[in-house]
């Protein structure tokens, strides 16, 4: 039984399974949707029983670790005073389907941990369980050493927080695999190879190392070097 | 469970075929339909429904007006939808469609609304995905009033106010069957719950078992909101052939493209051959011989607690002899195999 307390913010396809994870690793678990608590209370009595339902402010306030679980379009209404220096799981991705047409998420040269990172400056972002989708995440946990484990991409700036998170990735059963930094996530966002793909580590890594060769790969490099003034090498 | 009767249709996208290698014009998918569905009640099925989609490849965009083709060639048969995307949808324009639709088929005409997986309708009618949860929850509303109270009073944001209207042709008393589908979100759950109305849950990838938690989570909603008992049905898609190995070639050569051209709209990985054979085998697909098909349907039954099962049975590119064979061997075989092993079941229990 840990005594870390993982807070989800969003009560949805993915945050129940996130629950449902992080309980079964011994973590304490809070969670919260976007509006009042009697809204999720049944939800989380019956698909993660277990876990503490909460505001999202409270949840936030009350957590060592939080992940956020809610549609990227939403990301203003994260109560980011609450996250002041903590560590920060980024599971979203921009869905258009989800948050609209929506240039500004939707930007190769920035990837939306990025994004996510300079809304929240003092927390410490890492990109976590984005690229699997969510009945892979609810079907996929295996202990460590099998052979047909799943691995998540994670990706960070900050060297102690991406230890922690992949502690967490390995705790509730998946290979952690380390990217890169939060610049670098965009390989794990949708138009990789990677994103919905369940892979073990070494497809992982493979899918990060063939990344710039893809053509999501050669725009996000092109588009980079544009931006920083220099010339894209090819 | 027992007391309720096990349903079994069929949900058309309108998917475009193919016959002999040739690709068959939208006019023709529009009346092979109809076809099918004639087909579909003379084996015996019970419900046939249609989609909503705006997009090369489906033809289903008006799906009251084939339903009305087929009211007028069929007698049992219920007509339904699969799904209505009531977000982009005119309510008042929905009931007068359906209200119409059942008097012309005598009674047999319902729907199922939800979010369709694919969203072509939003910008088509000048709609912000966006506003996609705002939109479906103040018409639904307004939808479930319609068939419940006339003349109606009401105003709010999705539509020009309405004041002491009575529609015509008026619905039957307490209106049609009206479903919610949900694909995972536990919120459009409890909404159906909320509505009293009953739940098709669209299951289109992964282990189907994993929804059993939605099924409790709806069942105790319906008694926290003091709902009577609803339904619960499934959406899946797939294909009935002789064999086994003859199903899952036939729909994989027409299910592989598509499913890598969503892909690529969505960026998300295409799945690979070895995953295609796990979802036959413990997923989402209903690919296979007729009695792999009904033990399959009979699981879900059990692990859902399912009355209602519609398979999709069209993919674009998908010949017609297959899609016929399918519906054939759906109707006569697998559905009396189902109900038999149900009532095998029951008595065991
Ligand atoms: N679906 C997948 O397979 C998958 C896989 C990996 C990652 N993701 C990403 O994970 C995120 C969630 O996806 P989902 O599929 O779980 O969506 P979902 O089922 O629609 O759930 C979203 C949840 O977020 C809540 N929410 C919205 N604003 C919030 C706020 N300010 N604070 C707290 N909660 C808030 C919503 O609550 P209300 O309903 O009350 O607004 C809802 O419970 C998305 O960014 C998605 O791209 C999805």
């Amino acid at each position: 039984m840990s005594d870390v307390t993982v807070g989800i913010l969003g009560a949805g396809k993915v945050g129940t399974v996130l629950g449902r994870l992080l309980l079964a690793a011994g973590y304490r678990v809070l969670i919260a949707g976007s509006g009042p608590v009697s809204r999720i209370e049944l939800t989380i009595e019956v698909l993660v029983p277990g876990a503490v339902t909460a505001t999202a402010d409270v949840v936030a306030r009350e957590s060592d670790i939080v992940v956020l679980a809610l549609p990227l379009g939403k990301y203003r209404s994260i109560p980011r005073s609450q996250l002041e220096g903590k560590l920060v799981i980024d599971a979203m991705n921009y869905w258009w389907e989800i948050d609209g047409i929506r240039d500004d998420l939707d930007d190769p040269r920035v990837s939306t941990s990025e994004i996510i990172q300079d809304f929240l400056p003092t927390s410490r972002v890492v990109k976590a369980f984005n690229h699997v989708g969510y009945h892979d995440l609810d079907a996929g946990p295996r202990p460590a050493g099998s052979v047909d484990r799943t691995a998540i991409g994670i990706a960070g700036d900050d060297d102690a927080g991406l230890a922690r998170v992949a502690q967490l990735v390995d705790a509730v059963g998946f290979d952690p695999v380390p990217i890169g930094s939060l610049r670098d996530s965009i390989s794990l966002q949708p138009g990789s190879s990677l994103f919905g793909a369940n892979f073990t580590a070494d497809a992982v890594r493979t899918a990060i190392d063939d990344f710039p060769a893809t053509p999501r790969g050669q725009l996000v490099a092109a588009t980079r070097a544009h931006e920083s003034g220099g010339v894209a090498d090819d | 469970m027992s007391a309720v009767p096990f349903e079994l249709g069929l949900n058309t996208f309108g998917d475009v075929p193919t016959e002999n290698g040739r690709t068959f014009t939208d006019a023709e998918t529009v009346r092979l339909i109809v076809e099918e569905a004639k087909l579909a009640e003379a084996v015996g099925l019970d419900v046939f429904s249609v989609g909503e989609h705006y997009r090369e490849g489906f033809v289903d965009s008006a799906g009251a007006v084939i339903l009305a083709g087929i009211a007028s060639v069929t007698d049992r048969i219920r007509l339904g939808t699969a799904v209505t995307v009531l977000s982009t949808n005119d309510p008042v324009r929905l009931y007068n469609e359906f209200s119409t639709l059942d008097a012309l088929s005598g009674g047999r005409a319902q729907l199922v609304l939800g979010r369709a997986s694919q969203t072509q309708s939003f910008p088509l009618f000048g709609y912000d995905l966006a506003d996609y949860e705002a939109l479906f929850e103040e018409k639904l509303e307004l939808f479930m009033r319609l068939q419940r109270e006339s003349p109606i009073t009401w105003s709010g944001t999705v539509r020009a106010p309405l004041v002491d209207v009575t529609l015509h042709p008026t619905m039957r008393a307490g209106g049609i069957p009206t479903w919610i589908g949900v694909g995972g979100s536990p919120n459009s759950v409890i909404r159906a719950a909320q509505y009293g109305l009953p739940l098709m849950l669209a299951i289109i990838g992964g282990e189907p078992e994993r929804f059993a938690g939605h099924v409790d989570l709806y069942f105790r909603a319906l008694e926290q909101f003091g709902k009577p008992l609803q339904p619960v049905g499934q959406h899946s898609l797939g294909l009935v052939a002789d064999t086994d190995d003859e199903a899952a070639e036939t729909w994989w050569t027409s299910w592989k493209p598509m499913i890598e051209m969503m892909g690529k709209e969505r960026g998300f990985y295409p799945p690979t051959r070895e995953r295609y054979q796990s979802e036959l085998l413990t997923g989402a697909l209903f690919v296979g011989s007729p009695e792999t098909v009904a033990q399959k349907i009979a699981r879900m039954v059990r692990e859902l607690r399912i009355s209602r099962f519609d398979l999709k049975y069209d993919v674009p590119g998908l010949s017609r002899s297959a899609r016929a064979h399918s519906i054939e061997l759906l109707g006569t075989v697998v559905a009396p195999r189902v109900r038999e092993i149900l009532a095998e079941e029951s008595v065991n229990v």
